[in-house]
């Protein structure tokens, strides 16, 4: 089976910067894949490369075997991906309802209220605020309307850029487990970064560590849960 | 910091002044000659000189509000009517001689500015656009209005005549005038450059940067706004004192609603938050329908338009823009 | 009473005008972000568009239609070709754009056609008013219109995917173009919808204002006043807005200060209730976060 994304010889430059050098990463069919590293290792510019914004980018994005590199985002969405980026991104000015329209945006099916059901299911919190404005709800309910609104597109590929930054530890794992179980329901793949890189890991099937822009290690997620660079400096152990 | 940031610092790092060795002195030495040639020129060309220093000021005035401060002001004109009417009200109803008149009006004008600044800087965006463009409505309205036509003589304004220079003086009234533009010119030029490295001015930088930032960081947002507000009312008003001076009269017709708006693409034509810009700004609004005029009755306000785009497009920096290559 | 009824109806017609520019300038800003200062002079260009259709013998609402399709394209491209360079930039280079797109149209709507101010047909001159003189077939008319766009246009945002994609589109772009909404072009039909907009409202004014470039430039203002009053960001509020303004404004001028100070005590109402009412007596309060 085709990985559901597969990069290789990975430039990209902000400007005359050159921020990610020769990356390479394997995100398999229906597994969860992290993207690790420290604060500007390069992990929010390889998924801008993926989605085509901000970054100039050259090497290959494949997804699902065909190429995407540079293909307008519109497009890219169109094919099944939906990034979800740092900061959440959510539509602060827009009631809860309408974010979760628009993630939908790219569908033209008739399920998509159905969908939305399904959603607020998922996260109740979120029925209860289902007319609110976006930019009243709290940092957990963000992260929580920003996942489903992903989810919304019934993506083939979910990209969580730093799901759990800025969140109580609690918050982090009600939230890890619901996507747990929606990840392991569905066929979805998923590419996540995080800083928390145990929590990642332990989610993880497959892993890539950047360091200033390169692939550091990239495997397994046993891989570098036994590797001892990544035990040091990422795990504390 | 993220990757964008800690990209766009580097690109700062590189591109920032390095040995400005040779071009100060030489920047300085030009802007000198350039002061001292009126004295030299007949009693027109000193005369229109002043005019034009007086619109640099006026321009310095708006480039604190809005090139430093980010507060975009459609209304200046109004401060400038105000200045010009304050110090006629205080020439002739108080018989204040003209070069006290001038600084008083300058404070009026600080106190309007003031006055008006601290509620209006609580909008934001098009409200303020909304607001400042009804001061520049509403002066001249005000001014024309017969309930205070005692103070300002109503529709038809008000003459005076100017003073005669003091002895020493040999060159004439028009040059004394050019003088009394130069040296208030510099002043204002010098304060704004000091004001500008200060911590007053870092906080209106960082007003203008980003509002709600500012006011995390403990910057009194609405006192510092509302001073930027003041500041920049009274240079422009300023520059209305001493033209009220140039035309040996005011009426409200003098300071239309365009004008306001001429101030701005002035100022961004020349360069927002440059030293140079409110110059060459000048330069250009003084300049430009003295050539244009001859085209067409409109012209003048389409190569404004056309000018005004072709600075935003190619040159965001202002004209005063062409002087950062040599800087390299 | 009779006179108040004059008033009243005089400036209820007025209002209905200026909603339909605040309407235009909602629009801009809700595809946008920005205000358009440009939009009175577009919509006077439209209006000189109509103009020459009519000129040449088209039947009134054939040339209604063309002018409007007109502006919607020109609204279009003025978007693509002037408005999206600097869509990034600072909020003054924008505003600089949009005060050279005012003077330009202006210039050259003088240059083609001339200041002379010319007549422009009402098709609501035969419908009958009400009440005799108070109200004025076409103030009847001028309301049906107004009321049908604004009716669309609230539903459009309202109901619509499009529409709820160009309200994201013009707060948070990178957010929108992740969520598949092609941004561009959809800030490009927001131009091209205000644009029309404004040529209708330019279109209802001409015969009550007599067709010249400056037509719409004291109406910018009442316009404007309008959107904010009534909130910039919500259209329905916006066009109450124009329509308080116009009553305000007729009211104040028969009664309280004359037409000299008429537009002062205007403005200075809207800006007391600005000050209070920082996001119009309709808006809506948005979260700015850092």
């Amino acid at each position: 089976m085709k990985p559901a994304l597969q990069i290789s010889d990975l430039d990209a430059a902000y400007g005359s910067v050159q921020v990610l050098r020769k990356a390479y990463l394997t995100v398999p069919a229906g597994k969860v894949t992290s993207l690790l590293g420290a604060n500007g290792a390069g992990k929010t510019t390889m998924l801008r490369a993926i989605s085509n914004v901000l970054v100039k980018a050259s090497g290959r994005i494949e997804l699902e075997g065909e190429s995407i590199l540079g293909m307008p985002t519109d497009r890219i969405v169109k094919r099944g991906v939906a990034h979800v980026p740092d900061g959440r991104g959510t539509l602060a000015h827009m009631t809860v309802r309408e974010n979760l329209r628009l993630g939908a945006y790219a569908r033209r099916d008739r399920e998509i209220d159905a969908d939305m059901e399904r959603m607020l299911g998922y996260f109740p919190r979120l029925k209860e605020r289902f007319h609110q404005q976006a930019g009243t709800l709290s940092g957990g309910e963000q992260q929580m309307l920003a996942i489903s609104r992903a989810l919304m597109l019934r993506p083939r590929l979910l990209i969580l850029d730093e799901p759990s930054f800025g969140l109580a530890p609690k918050v982090v794992r009600e939230i890890f487990d619901i996507l747990g179980a929606i990840t392991t329901e569905s066929s979805i793949s998923v590419l996540l970064v995080e800083q928390n890189a145990s929590l990642a890991l332990a989610l993880s099937d497959r892993a890539c560590l950047l360091e200033m822009g390169e692939v550091v290690i990239e495997g397994p997620a046993q891989e570098l849960r036994d590797d001892d660079r990544v035990r040091r400096a990422y795990l504390g152990t | 910091m993220n990757t964008l940031v800690r990209a766009m610092h580097a690109r700062a790092l590189q591109t920032g002044r390095r040995g400005a060795s040779l071009i100060r002195p030489a920047a300085w030495l030009i802007a000198l000659a350039a002061a001292a040639v009126p004295f030299f020129l007949g009693d027109y060309q000193a005369f229109q000189c002043a005019q034009l220093l007086i619109l640099a000021i006026a321009l310095l005035g708006l480039n604190v509000l809005t090139g430093y401060t980010g507060q975009i002001s459609l209304g200046h004109g109004a401060f400038f009517a105000l200045g010009a009417y304050f110090s006629v009200v205080l020439m002739g109803h108080a018989a204040v001689p003209y070069w006290l008149a001038i600084p008083l009006a300058a404070l009026l004008c600080f106190g309007c500015g003031l006055l008006f600044g601290w509620p209006a800087l609580r909008l934001e965006g098009p409200y303020l656009a909304l607001i400042t463009f009804a001061l520049a409505v509403a002066v001249p309205t005000l001014l024309k209005h017969d309930a205070l036509s005692f103070w300002t003589g109503g529709v038809q304004g008000i003459s005076i005549d100017r003073d005669p220079p003091p002895a020493f003086w040999h060159l004439g009234l028009d040059h004394w005038l050019y003088l009394l533009c130069l040296a208030w010119a510099v002043l204002l030029f010098w304060a704004v450059n000091n004001l500008v490295r200060s911590r007053v001015g870092r906080a209106l930088v960082a007003i203008r940067e980003s509002g709600v930032a500012a006011s995390a960081m403990g910057i009194n947002r609405p006192l510092y706004a509302a001073l930027a507000f003041g500041i920049s009312a009274l240079i422009t008003g300023t520059a209305g004192a001493l033209s009220a001076l140039a035309a040996q009269f005011v009426s409200p017709d003098s300071f239309p609603p365009f004008l306001s708006i001429s101030f701005l693409v002035g100022l961004v034509v020349g360069g927002v938050a440059r030293p140079a810009g409110p110059v060459i700004g000048a330069v250009f609004l003084y300049a430009m329908p003295k050539v244009a005029e001859d085209v067409s009755k409109g012209a003048p306000w389409a190569i404004y338009g056309i000018t005004l785009l072709l600075v935003v497009y190619l040159m965001p920096n202002g004209l005063s823009g062409i002087f950062d290559r040599f800087k390299r | 009473m009779e006179e108040l009824l004059h008033q009243l109806s005089a400036g209820f017609s007025s209002g209905c005008i200026y909603a339909c520019l605040a309407l235009s300038l909602v629009l801009i800003y809700q595809a946008t972000g920005h205000v358009n200062f440009a939009q009175g002079e577009m919509a006077t260009f439209a209006t000189y568009v109509a103009s020459v259709l009519l000129g040449l013998g088209l039947p009134y609402w054939v040339a209604f239609a063309g002018a409007v399709a007109v502006a919607f394209a020109g609204g279009m491209l003025v978007q693509v070709v002037l408005v999206r360079p600097v869509q990034k930039a600072p909020v003054l280079s924008a505003v600089a754009v949009y005060i050279g797109l005012l003077v330009i149209f202006n210039s050259v709507a003088g240059w083609i056609w001339g200041f002379m101010s010319r007549d422009f047909p009402s098709p609501f001159a035969s419908w009958n008013g009400i009440g005799g003189s108070y109200i004025s077939g076409h103030s009847l008319g001028v309301l049906a219109v107004t009321l049908c766009v604004m009716t669309a246009v609230a539903l459009f945002f309202r109901l619509t995917t499009v529409g709820l994609a160009m309200r994201a589109a013009a707060v948070n772009p990178l957010s929108s173009s992740l969520l598949g909404i092609p941004v561009a072009r959809t800030l490009a039909l927001g131009w091209g919808m205000a644009a029309a907009v404004g040529a209708v409202s330019g279109i209802l004014a001409a015969p009550i204002l007599y067709l010249d470039p400056n037509m719409m430039g004291g109406l910018l203002l009442y316009g404007f006043a309008g959107a904010l009053l009534g909130g910039i960001s919500n259209p329905w509020g916006a066009a109450l807005g124009g329509v308080l303004v116009g009553l305000i404004e007729n009211l104040a001028g028969a009664y309280l200060v004359g037409t000299e100070l008429k537009l002062l005590l205007a403005l200075a109402l809207i800006v007391g209730v600005l000050l209070f009412k920082p996001h119009g007596l309709f808006g809506l309060r948005t979260v700015s976060r850092v």
